[in-house]
């Protein structure tokens, strides 16, 4: 994730607040949001080399898959989750966003924008799997099993009764007010604030 | 000279005696009108007291924890993986205190010490500890010692059970807590296995009704069939696949060839059974297995361990080993998911290892490196 989508991130964690980093990696942001925000953090990863690096940075951490891991965190235990650029690797997303909008009273997700129009070109016009610096990986190999485009995103959020209260969307330097007015054509991620619907 | 005084060794160390006068009151009512409990010491207390740190044993460890007791001796204590200068628990910095549990029979009071009514070894009348009577005997070790708390209470196993007792019963005694390969309260499985090993000494012949001492005699078979059953609990599956396979230390595969086969796994447990039924007293595993039965952290709680564990006031590392069947991870999730839900600062890992339930006490740069990194939090910065 860019030093620009962590930044907005950041931006939306209130001063103090109680976090939940889901796929904290090293802790690296983690460390940067209790120092920068105060918050008190709580990160969980599965990668042990990540558990070693967070911990040494002071920080508690789980070690336990997101896949299977998210009932050990009971309701409303924090005021903000994280999901950075991972709902696109996790096997049931739609069931791990529930979970998070119940574990916190907002959650953040982040993800690549699979309707950007780099992505619909490789499809439309190369019919094949896109392939870009912020997708790497091959179809076949890919940890992305469950890409989705800003335009999915908002309707799944519809459906699962979840409240979108902010949106920002990254895009490249050209496009930058393109990807403002059409987030699911120019934006390359995007990243949203949630939460449970009120009604 | 075995001793490598190297870099990461605390070198020669000598066990202390601490004599108390004044009567110990078991969780059972019984009374010990004095008790000693013999401890070894690494590193220096400091002038703020603020960096000791509490190392509790398992069934059959005792005060050895870390170095050596003599030039002579082969093997360094039980945990010298992770005790001494640059390790884990770095003694350049900490200050460990590890004591022999009352009840045991490395020098404390217990079934083999002298009942000082009788006269004569205690054997079978030694009271039953629990894990909360131990708790409260090491609080009066650390009061002798002048330590105002613990920077850190650690151990793994009962071990473990201990150092989380420790956090819910003296909330302000334990700044940071380590409980590694526990268990919030034993299942019928563990209780089964305790029984067999506990059946396998009553059923010795010299076990006297545990008055063998008295009586000059050993129940050496008993007490090495136990330990061949604990021993087993200890290791996993994969682990002992790949340390004894279907290999041979006797006979042969040939046709024909009717020689008495002993697998190598058959000779290992068989030796570790021997090495401990000699060095182990029988009334004392009675005991240890029975307090490990009679433990659960949130007895005092109505069974509720997120009410027990919401007393604590330490932070908490919780580490299990994947290949654990003795206490399996599951276990482990138990006291972090109620750390969780009891707002508790816990990190948790699940160590990868297929050394199953010994894997605390053995070698893994994952484990190591995560008790290294996480240690740099206890005592003064």
């Amino acid at each position: 994730m860019s030093r620009l989508d962590l930044d907005t991130v950041l931006s939306w964690v209130p001063k103090g607040s109680r976090v939940l980093d889901l796929g904290c990696g090293d802790g690296a942001f983690l460390a940067r949001l209790s120092e920068e925000r105060d918050a008190i953090g709580v990160g969980v990863d599965i990668d042990p080399a990540n558990l070693v690096t967070a911990v040494s940075r002071g920080l508690d951490v789980i070690q336990e898959d997101i896949n299977d891991g998210l009932d050990c965190f009971t309701t409303n235990r924090f005021d903000v989750v994280i999901l950075a650029h991972a709902l696109q690797e996790l096997t049931h997303p739609h069931i791990a966003l529930q979970r998070m909008v119940d574990i916190a009273d907002e959650a953040i997700v982040s993800f690549p924008n699979f309707g950007h129009w780099s992505c619909r070109l490789h499809l439309g016009v190369k019919g094949r799997m896109p392939m870009s610096r912020v997708m790497p990986r091959h179809w076949y190999d890919t940890p992305n099993i469950h890409f989705c485009t800003v335009t999915d995103f908002d309707a799944l959020c519809s459906a699962l009764h979840i409240d979108i209260i902010e949106r920002a969307t990254i895009a490249g330097p050209a496009q930058h007010f393109l990807g403002r007015w059409f987030p699911n054509l120019f934006a390359t991620s995007a990243i949203y604030r949630i939460r449970r619907s009120g009604d | 000279m075995a001793v490598s005084l190297s870099d990461g060794s605390v070198g020669l160390v000598t066990p202390q005696v601490a004599h108390f006068d004044e009567p110990f009151t078991f969780a059972s009512g019984a009374v010990l009108r004095s008790h000693e409990l013999v401890y070894e010491t690494y590193g220096q207390l400091n002038h703020a007291g603020d960096n000791a740190v509490l190392v509790c044993h398992a069934l059959s460890g005792s005060h050895h924890a870390a170095g050596y007791h003599s030039e002579e001796d082969r093997r360094p204590g039980w945990w010298d993986l992770a005790i001494g200068p640059g390790k884990p628990i770095d003694t350049n910095r900490l200050y460990v205190v590890c004591s022999n549990n009352l009840g045991c029979c490395d020098g404390s009071s217990g079934p083999n010490t002298i009942n000082p009514a009788t006269n004569e070894p205690w054997g079978g009348a030694f009271p039953q500890p629990q894990v909360k009577d131990w708790v409260r005997s090491q609080k009066r070790l650390a009061e002798h010692l002048n330590i105002p708390r613990w920077a850190a209470v650690i151990g793994g196993s009962l071990g473990g059970m201990q150092a989380l007792q420790w956090a819910v019963d003296f909330p302000d005694w334990v700044e940071h807590c380590i409980a590694l390969a526990a268990a919030p309260g034993l299942t019928a499985q563990n209780i089964a296995f305790n029984e067999i090993a506990r059946h396998a000494i009553l059923s010795d012949p010299d076990w006297c009704h545990g008055d063998y001492l008295a009586q000059g005699k050993l129940p050496t078979r008993g007490v090495a069939l136990a330990r061949m059953v604990g021993h087993l609990t200890y290791m996993s599956a994969d682990g002992m696949s790949d340390r004894f396979g279907r290999e041979l230390r006797e006979g042969s595969f040939a046709p024909g060839d009717n020689s008495e086969w002993v697998f190598q796994v058959e000779s290992y447990l068989r030796h570790q059974g021997a090495r401990f039924s000699t060095q182990f007293d029988a009334n004392t595993y009675v005991l240890m297995t029975r307090a490990l039965d009679l433990f659960e952290l949130a007895a005092d709680y109505n069974s509720d361990l997120v009410a027990a564990l919401s007393v604590a006031e330490a932070d908490f590392l919780i580490a299990s080993f994947s290949s654990d069947w003795r206490f399996p991870p599951q276990r482990s999730i138990e006291i972090r998911d109620a750390l969780l839900a009891a707002g508790k600062p816990v990190t948790y890992a699940n160590i990868d290892t297929d050394n199953g339930h010994d894997g605390f006490l053995l070698p893994n740069p994952t484990y190591e490196a995560l008790l290294s990194a996480w240690m740099c939090r206890v005592g003064p910065s």
